[in-house]
């Protein structure tokens, strides 16, 4: 197992490479000019060049590349071009909310996901079969900007329960915190309700015809404990795998949401960065998604072991 | 309703018992603001963004100040004269004016940042040209002695727009034009509090407690700049849906920018206002790449002056008749210098003259490759209306979509447009950017030191200059009318009509300044 982590572990290396080089070239060979946004529409060309050569963008882009992993050798991700800021601490700044809003909505999606997935392939072709199912369809097929649109409109003007937007630090309030990442979350959740409540139904009505259920039917056990500790353990792989890419895709930006409710994460960081062309910026975030992602998948097959003691690595 | 009213207070108590608990309770006056963008870059001098030089309203201050009417007035100067023969000018700071590390504002001061300034900055430029020493007489005087006599000086120090003349500290005026200021202290209403600027979240300034204001009532920038709030907040929301709900909900108190679509809901809700603060709004301008064909050519230049429609440009990008004018003032309706000359017949959808100069000038057939910016909602319908018309008159038009960012980094190539150049695009300006000669940035046909586009014609830059020479505005005026006679000739950009942008203000909210810039004093918040 150790031995496996350690290899896993290594992989890593040259997966961010390849992710570094990619990203790199990318945005230098996308059209735009970060010289030409910062300096403003009233900056000349002789304005614009005297700023290239400030940030450096008029080097040969093998000698930016070297100085930039050069750079990152030292674990120094550079400065935003716009803001002067060391890029890390913005994205310090950024990974509060995000992780905050990404476990919020876990949580919820679990919490009601789970269950519903369970009771509808044990009722399976019952109404609440149908009913879940027929969420699910609504779950994906709905934008969640609407969702979003509608949760405000009804629940923070109408109904004045909730702010329409922002976000409070964890650390100016827990109440707060808790009480503004509600309607966010509750947006959220709906897709990953749809997608963990579809793929829970999915592998408990799997387990369900195994022949150990058969066996623990037959033994007399009651149907929650058959449930809970015998289908739903077994049908847990392919859920947590699930929950795992969600946390994954909720940590590298959900814009959308974000930007609907006003919380400054990840996701804004990184729309913010890409469209005012800031590379130092993109390049650090790109490089901590593809570590999230990376660590989350090595993370779930851990998980595994734990769930399933056949497997082994 | 009860059950509405019942459960709205019970979410109010929780966000009270929450604010307790975070020790967040307190009375002081808060104004919250949704600015046009994010406040990336914190040096008005280094940059010509508008959020800069917005931020350098709220932290610094200027010399003088230009009020509604556009006329320039003192505004940390207490006194100035100027010599009978015009080449010296002795001016006087005000009483009173300190920065926000408690340092008395000095001539020493003032003398540093104009030099940053005039390095910079296009008219801060010209006006050096005709200044040949600044001194510094005393600690509140100071003098500028002339090698001939100008027109240009009280102009460019009211400047109001980028890049604005600000005064800072001589110590933070010292730093090179080329780079970027790392320390924040002006002399201006609002401190700026750097610990609590989050990028892409907000910016926040606290009312200077020791800012003098001057006694006269404020008018556009000029004026007693009272501050009536302890702080203000620029809050970053970028979904146009959300900050209305979020004025509507009095989350936030001033929306900058508004999407035009979302007016008449707004409108309608009584918990906001709309006024007009800038009113000389917005100009929409067509600028061409005289670099290559066919806008190399005069005639075919002259010809878009025939073919075009103001009104359609404005119905199409703004809709409402309420929120633009049509204007053939190449220097905005409305101020000193405004008339038509040059442009009587001109701007009206004259096609069968713009066909018949497009036949005279021996256009080859060349496509004009016309960038359209796709993600600005202000901007994105007006690059089809300029295809319709210039096809109409036989002209071959590839409309090339992109975003902004990428236009405004291909705006700065040389090549012919099928190698990554471009020949046309659209944009908008403030109207006071483009409220004089001098300052209007698309009329400087200064060849390759030009702006993008790089107009070259010694015509227009001969008046220009001749401009910045007269002292009198009688005579300045007669200028702006050869000036305008040239261009409708030999334009250098079209203008295509002023646009105006309500401001959106929470009901709560009074004594908004009118402004050509969103500034913040002025503001009165009623609990």
């Amino acid at each position: 197992m150790w031995s496996y982590l350690l290899k896993r572990v290594l992989a890593v290396i040259p997966v961010l490479l390849v992710v570094t080089i990619i990203v790199f070239l990318m945005l230098r060979l996308t059209p735009g000019d970060p010289a030409a946004n910062i300096a403003g529409d009233a900056a000349t060309t002789q304005d614009i060049e005297k700023l290239r050569i400030e940030l450096g963008l008029n080097e040969p882009l093998p000698v930016q590349f070297a100085i930039y992993v050069k750079n990152l050798a030292k674990g120094d991700f550079g400065e935003s071009f716009y803001y002067k800021r060391p890029v890390i601490s913005m994205v310090a700044d950024s990974v509060e909310p995000t992780l905050s809003l990404a476990l919020f909505t876990i949580f919820f999606a679990c919490l009601i996901a789970v269950p519903l997935g369970t009771l509808a392939a044990f009722k399976q072709g019952s109404w609440l079969d149908r009913i879940v199912m027929a969420f699910s369809v609504i779950g994906f097929s709905v934008p969640v900007f609407v969702i979003g649109y509608i949760l405000i409109y009804v629940l923070s003007v109408k109904l004045g329960w909730f702010p329409v937007q922002g976000y409070q630090h964890i650390g100016d309030g827990i109440l707060g915190w808790a009480y503004r990442l509600i309607l966010p979350s509750m947006t959220l959740s709906v897709i990953f309700i749809a997608l963990i409540a579809r793929m829970t139904r999915t592998s408990v009505l799997e387990v369900l015809n195994e022949d150990y259920i058969r066996t623990a039917r037959a033994k007399g056990l009651s149907q929650s404990r058959i449930l809970i500790k015998h289908a739903l353990r077994n049908a847990a792989v392919p859920i947590v795998t699930i929950i795992g890419i969600a946390i994954a895709i909720l940590i590298s930006g959900v814009v959308v949401t974000e930007s609907v409710f006003v919380i400054p994460g990840l996701g804004l960081l990184t729309l913010d960065a890409i469209q005012g062309r800031d590379y130092p910026t993109v390049q650090a975030l790109i490089f901590l998604f593809s570590v999230v992602y990376v660590l989350i998948n090595l993370i779930i097959d851990v998980i595994y072991t734990l769930l399933d003691p056949r497997i082994r690595y | 309703m009860g059950f509405i009213n019942k459960s709205r207070s019970i979410a109010q108590s929780l966000l009270i018992a929450g604010a307790l608990v975070s020790g967040g309770a307190h009375a002081e006056k808060v104004l919250n603001v949704n600015m046009h963008s994010d406040l990336k870059i914190v040096d008005p001098i280094w940059t010509t963004a508008y959020m800069s030089r917005n931020y350098g309203y709220m932290v610094y201050d200027t010399l003088f100040s230009i009020n509604t009417k556009g006329e320039i007035k003192p505004q940390m100067i207490d006194t100035y004269t100027i010599s009978d023969d015009g080449l010296t000018y002795d001016f006087t700071l005000r009483d009173g004016l300190l920065f926000h590390d408690n340092q008395p504002v000095t001539s020493e001061d003032v003398i540093a940042s104009l030099k940053r300034w005039g390095a910079k900055d296009a008219m801060g430029q010209k006006m050096m040209t005709f200044v040949s020493e600044m001194v510094e007489v005393n600690d509140t005087s100071f003098q500028f002695k002339l090698n001939e006599p100008t027109g240009l000086v009280l102009q460019a120090l009211g400047k109001p727009s980028s890049n604005v003349p600000f005064i800072m500290p001589a110590r933070i005026a010292a730093t090179d034009p080329g780079e970027q200021i790392s320390e924040y202290v002006g002399s201006g209403p609002f401190v700026f509090i750097e610990d609590e600027w989050k990028p892409g979240d907000k910016a926040e300034f606290a009312k200077f407690e020791a800012y003098v204001p001057r006694n006269e009532p404020g008018d556009g920038l000029a004026g007693g700049k009272v501050v009536n709030v302890d702080k203000v907040v620029w809050k970053v929301i970028r979904d146009q849906q959300t900050k209305m709900n979020a004025l509507s909900a009095g989350e936030i108190d001033v929306i900058e920018s508004p999407s035009h679509d979302l007016l008449p809901l707004m409108e309608a809700d009584p918990n906001i206002q709309l006024f007009d603060l800038n009113p000389f709004g917005n100009q929409y301008t067509f600028r061409f790449n005289q670099l290559h064909p066919p806008f190399d050519n005069p005639k075919v230049r002259e010809a878009l002056l025939y073919a075009f429609d103001q009104e359609e440009f404005l119905f199409a990008a703004v809709g409402d008749e309420a929120y633009f004018k049509t204007c053939k003032a190449m220097f905005i309706c409305g101020t000193p210098i405004a008339t038509e000359a040059g442009f009587e017949e001109k701007l009206q959808g004259n096609i069968a003259k713009a066909k018949a100069l497009i036949e005279e000038s021996g256009y080859d057939g060349t496509p004009v490759l016309l960038m359209h910016p796709t993600d600005l909602a202000i901007l994105e319908p007006l690059p089809p209306v300029a295809k319709a018309a210039m096809e109409k008159i036989g002209l071959k038009v590839e409309l090339v979509a992109m975003d902004w960012q990428t236009l405004v980094g291909r705006r700065n190539k040389q090549e012919a447009p099928a190698d990554g150049g471009w020949n046309a695009f659209i944009t908008s300006w403030n109207s006071v950017d483009n409220a004089s000669p001098l300052s209007t940035p698309f009329l400087n046909a200064a060849c390759d030191k030009a702006l993008f586009g790089w107009p070259c014609d010694e015509e227009i830059q001969q008046l220009r200059d001749e401009f910045s020479r007269e002292p009198d505005a009688g005579k300045q005026m007669a200028i702006v009318e050869k000036i305008q006679q040239r261009v409708a000739v030999a334009p250098t950009h079209i203008h295509l009509g002023q646009w105006y942008q309500p401001t959106p203000i929470g009901a709560n909210i009074s004594g908004a300044p009118v402004s050509p810039v969103p500034v913040f004093w002025g503001y009165e918040k009623a609990e």
